[in-house]
């Protein structure tokens, strides 16, 4: 496979697959939990790095899973508390563990080929020469492998839960209700965002993943007006900002992760000023219209 | 509606709620509860901020704990009445910028019948939209919910309970803050419910429209007042228990039934 190729392709597979939980973290109003997670979930890849000397294992991914769906229960305790602000309960929680996967990948950095530098910033550009070797051929780049199996496993779970996860970001009461279990809904959302975090760390990193989580949902938000077209054009926005992302790097020789990230800023900047009815132009221009020719019954009301 | 549509009597109480005492973090919400509410009834909830209306509510829909007592639908359980219970929030309690259609909204109220997993379908989406016309905004079906004014807003929630199709609806607020015509379609979709041998129980703030609105009333301040038939139980001494001591009283009411007149202006 041509490596440009391979860089495209797992980009575009993990700014799916973020598009994808990102837009019912969005909704939820939960995107700084989104961020939480993609923080916090470092010590469980440590330690299942750590177990099995490797980075395509299931346990790194099962670890990270256990540490996302750890901080959200241990966010929700310290809220239900009501000792602390729900803001203040996300601060305390994540900083500490993320730390203590700092800690365990720079202590033990040397006898481990796990880089800290590129667990926080993405390492994009080595994915085309990582290989697997199965039963001695190789069958691919990893991170082609490790990201489409998360992309399908997003699909699947969205797919099948859409009506329920459409419900309980909507209306909770309803949903519970219902009988729909609010709760283990929000479990199920965020063990997706956890596993989808850790393939993200295979290109973005653990900074600029919540890039991927945040703005192309928001950017989707403002130009459309049903759900599925949200998912559907967050997945879009994601995967232009991967290619406009990787061209601007190119152009200016430095981190694709980076170029990724400003790229999907400058999507939401086009979105917020342009997007023909939640646009700030458009808004402006229906204000002057309405003030304009027909002052008399809307001043009234 | 035809008889085919009328809903079955059961001869047991609506809700039943036995020493329901509630509290959050060791304050009491409600206290030492007794009701029985009939079936076939439309059923004012009223008593001051605070008096534990939507906590009630609430509990009867399982969402909230109870510290000590029982509560019961048609002689069981919540959870073994679910398809039984319609249940309308109040409005504020959801996002209206949600990116959603009214009809879509409307189809929520079927997910229960769908069950996990199964998509709503065409049959399902006309049900919906059959609701959102008996609502009188059949052509709103199409918009997104943002762009609904408070009124609309507040018949989507109603058409959605429709949806539900059920025996016992538990409504928070469905009156407040809509204008006087959407208050008049809304006042006759809930007696029409009644009418088809449903019940209505509706958490409600203006004081004054509850005798020409409603059968009986449920006068509530953390304990119970008082329940039953309006003309037995809404009285002056029972409302001067209701909203506070004899001092107070009478500007409390006052306050209360002018709040809701300026609301129902607007």
């Amino acid at each position: 496979m041509n490596d440009t190729f391979v860089i495209l392709l797992v980009g575009c597979m993990v700014a799916s697959s973020c598009a994808l939980v990102g837009t019912f973290l969005v909704l939820r109003k939960m995107a700084l939990l989104g961020d939480a997670i993609s923080h916090s979930v470092l010590p469980g890849i440590a330690i299942g790095f750590l177990l099995t000397q490797s980075r395509s294992s299931l346990v790194m991914v099962a670890g990270a899973g256990a540490l996302g769906v750890l901080t959200v229960f241990l966010v929700e305790r310290l809220q239900r508390t009501g000792r602390l602000y729900a803001d203040a309960s996300i601060g305390v929680v994540f900083p500490a563990l993320f730390a203590v996967g700092v800690i365990l990948i720079s202590r033990y950095a040397s006898m481990i080929d796990l880089d800290l530098d590129c667990v926080l910033y993405g390492e994009i550009a080595y994915t085309p020469w990582d290989l697997v070797v199965v039963a001695g051929k190789t069958v691919g780049p990893r991170a082609v492998w490790v990201t489409g199996l998360t992309l399908l496993l997003n699909l699947v779970v969205v797919g099948l839960f859409f009506k329920e996860l459409k419900l309980v970001s909507f209306d909770p009461g309803l949903c519970e209700a219902l009988g729909f279990r609010p709760v283990r809904l929000h479990y199920l959302l965020m063990a997706l965002v956890s596993v989808t975090v850790v393939a993200a760390f295979e290109s973005v990193g653990a900074i600029l993943v919540v890039a991927m989580l945040v703005v192309p949902p928001s950017v989707a938000y403002l130009l459309v007006d049903r759900l599925i077209l949200m998912l559907i054009s967050a997945v879009a926005a994601g995967c232009i900002a991967v290619f406009a992302g990787y061209g601007l790097a190119r152009m200016v020789d430095g981190s694709i992760a980076g170029g990724m990230a400003v790229a999907a800023g400058g999507l939401f900047i086009l979105a917020f000023l342009f997007s023909p009815r939640y646009g700030l132009i458009a808004t402006w221009i229906r204000g002057r219209r309405a003030t304009g020719s027909s002052a008399g019954p809307n001043s009234v009301l | 509606m035809s008889a085919a549509d009328i809903v079955p009597t059961t001869g047991l109480p609506a809700v039943e709620v036995h020493d329901l005492t509630v509290a959050y973090r060791s304050n009491p919400v409600l206290w030492d509860v007794d009701l029985r509410i009939p079936e076939g009834r439309l059923v004012a909830i009223v008593g001051p901020n605070g008096a534990g209306k939507s906590t009630l509510l609430k509990t009867v829909l399982g969402q909230v704990r109870q510290t000590t007592g029982w509560v019961q639908v048609f002689g069981e359980t919540y959870a073994t009445r679910r398809s039984w219970v319609g249940y309308v929030p109040q409005r504020e309690s959801v996002d209206w910028d949600f990116p959603t259609l009214a009809l879509d909204v409307v189809t929520m109220g079927l997910y229960g019948r769908i069950g996990w997993l199964r998509r709503p379908g065409k049959r399902h989406r006309e049900i919906a939209l059959a609701c959102l016309e008996r609502l009188g905004i059949g052509h709103l079906a199409k918009r997104q919910i943002s762009q609904l004014s408070g009124g609309q807003q507040q018949r989507v929630f109603l058409a959605r309970a429709l949806a539900q199709d059920a025996r016992l609806y538990l409504m928070d607020e469905p009156l407040a803050g809509v204008d006087a015509t959407t208050e008049k379609a809304i006042m006759q979709i809930l007696r029409d419910l009644r009418e088809e041998g449903r019940t209505v129980v509706v958490v409600h703030h203006d004081l004054q429209s509850v005798p020409e609105y409603f059968d009986n009333v449920v006068l509530l301040n953390m304990r119970l007042v008082a329940a039953g038939p309006v003309d037995e139980v809404f009285t002056d001494e029972n409302l001067q228990r209701t909203y506070g001591g004899r001092s107070t009283i009478l500007t409390r009411a006052a306050d209360a039934m002018f709040a809701s007149k300026a609301t129902r202006k607007e």
